[in-house]
């Protein structure tokens, strides 16, 4: 059955369905929802977790891994500043391996301070090590929350894995969402089995040691490992929940791409809105499609290369900017395009929640646009 | 000491369990001085026993018999601890 539910209420069921052990958890916008639904949850005996009221993001994020690490299935939720505020913290979570979920309200970084949606605090741990997948709605968001658990505590992985989902365009904006059973989800989910507990008296360790340079290098290649494992562990619980919802998970969305001369490749929210654009042109004979990147880390490099191999114009849009270099999707298309016969442009939009709408995808489409798209005054076209 | 792992080796996140460090010979570390004892002058109060944060004063049951210089680092203490000047520092050879 579907309920009627913001982006942010869908993942606090989501939540509310893993039933997490702890969640040490600071309130910002536009991430509040999330744990004032799951709090609700909490207090009325609907979830059972250790609710942990901490005095900053970088408190939340440290509580998470020592919570993770003792063998609790732990949780969290920020946006932006609150990210940004725990990126250090962030750093150690991936190095300690500690598989824990964090729900991310995409929003703007700060300055100048803003409340809306952009990717650049997703992109500010960009390379943390950490698992990001960017949400299209509210519906994928909940069930990135049901997957996310089991990719984070996979053997091969044991990394911190986020789910990303557009501040306020996900997270405040009401779908109708359909929610697994509470048992399906219970099962789905299993029980959190730690390798190592940090309390384990019988079997006392070191977390987290110094690592001098004869080990630093290995402990991080080690770390990139887990990434790279995580391709294959993202495919199989994707396959896995698939059978329970009927809908499709995996690192990539590829939409219409038959016989298509230009793709668009987006992240998050925006993609719906270039389906949209998308379905027009097609109806006009236009032989454009839509390549989603649900996986942005690990990032699919070869199933991106698969799906645009016969693609001729390859546009890529960035809702966050690299100032000084090249915006971060951008990079890494230009990557996996090197080489290929395709044409790769790119756009910047949307920065600080500025709309996007099927008419400006159309023109994206169409050519000739400046690259940081939708800015007054911008002339350098693409 | 053991070998250096490559990185598929590592325990996962570097994860420490523990090891006894007594392979480890720290008296290499003693830089220039060596504790001696006159033997004559010890009370075997075992007041440098106490003291040896290194472990390096041998015994025999409780009696002071000496020094394990492959652990002693030449750290002073025993001698200044010592309340008969039994235990001296001396210049050590190379």
């Amino acid at each position: 059955m579907k309920e009627l539910l913001t982006g942010g209420e869908a993942v606090a069921h989501g939540m509310r369905q893993v039933d997490p052990d702890v969640m040490p958890v600071y309130p910002i916008t536009p991430q509040t929802p999330i744990i004032q639904g799951f709090a609700k949850f909490v207090a009325d005996g609907r979830a059972h977790a250790e609710l942990i009221n901490v005095e900053s993001e970088h408190s939340a994020m440290s509580a998470a891994i020592g919570s993770a690490l003792a063998g609790a299935r732990t949780m969290t939720a920020t946006s932006s500043q609150g990210l940004a505020l725990m990126a250090e913290v962030v750093y150690i979570a991936a190095s300690m391996r500690a598989p824990i979920v964090m729900a991310l309200g995409n929003r703007a970084l700060s300055g100048p301070i803003n409340i809306h949606c952009d990717h650049s605090d997703s992109m500010l741990i960009r390379d943390s090590g950490v698992i990001q997948l960017f949400a299209e709605n509210a519906q994928e968001a909940y069930d990135f929350t049901i997957a996310a658990p089991r990719i984070a505590e996979h053997p091969d992985v044991l990394l911190p894995v986020l789910v990303c989902l557009d501040g306020f365009t996900i997270t405040h904006a009401s779908e109708p969402v359909e929610l697994l059973a509470d048992e399906q989800v219970r099962r789905f989910v299993g029980e959190y089995q730690v390798p190592q507990p940090l309390l384990n008296v019988s079997a006392p360790a070191t977390h987290g040691p110094f690592a001098m340079p004869d080990n630093y290098f290995e402990l991080r290649r080690a770390q990139a490992s887990a990434l790279d494992a995580a391709h294959d562990v993202i495919a199989l619980v994707g396959h896995e929940l698939k059978f329970l919802t009927g809908r499709p998970m995996a690192a990539i969305e590829p939409y219409r791409l038959d016989d298509a001369d230009r793709v668009i490749v987006a992240l998050g929210s925006t993609a719906g809105t270039v389906k949209d654009a998308v379905d027009e042109l097609r109806a006009e004979g236009e032989h454009v499609g839509l390549l989603r990147i649900c996986s942005f880390r690990p990032f699919p490099a070869v199933e991106v290369a698969a799906a645009l191999a016969d693609v001729t114009t390859v546009i890529v849009l960035d809702r966050a900017d690299s100032p000084g270099g090249t915006p971060p999707l951008h990079a890494e298309l230009a990557a996996v395009l090197f080489g290929s016969d395709s044409t790769l442009r790119g756009h910047v939009y949307g920065l600080g929640g500025r709309d996007i709408h099927p008419s400006d995808v159309r023109d994206i489409f169409a050519g000739g646009q400046p690259a940081y798209f939708g800015l007054r005054g911008d002339e350098c076209l693409v | 000491m053991s070998e250096l792992m490559d990185w598929r080796e590592l325990p996962i996140a570097g994860v420490v369990t523990p090891e006894t460090a007594t392979p480890l010979h720290t008296g290499g570390w003693r830089t220039g001085v060596m504790p001696e004892v006159e033997l004559a002058a010890c009370v075997n109060c075992l007041l440098c026993w106490i003291y040896c944060p290194d472990s390096a004063i041998t015994l025999d049951g409780t009696t002071f018999t000496g020094f394990d210089y492959d652990y002693c680092k030449g750290c002073e203490l025993c001698a200044e601890v010592c309340p008969t000047g039994a235990i001296s520092m001396v210049e050590e050879l190379a």
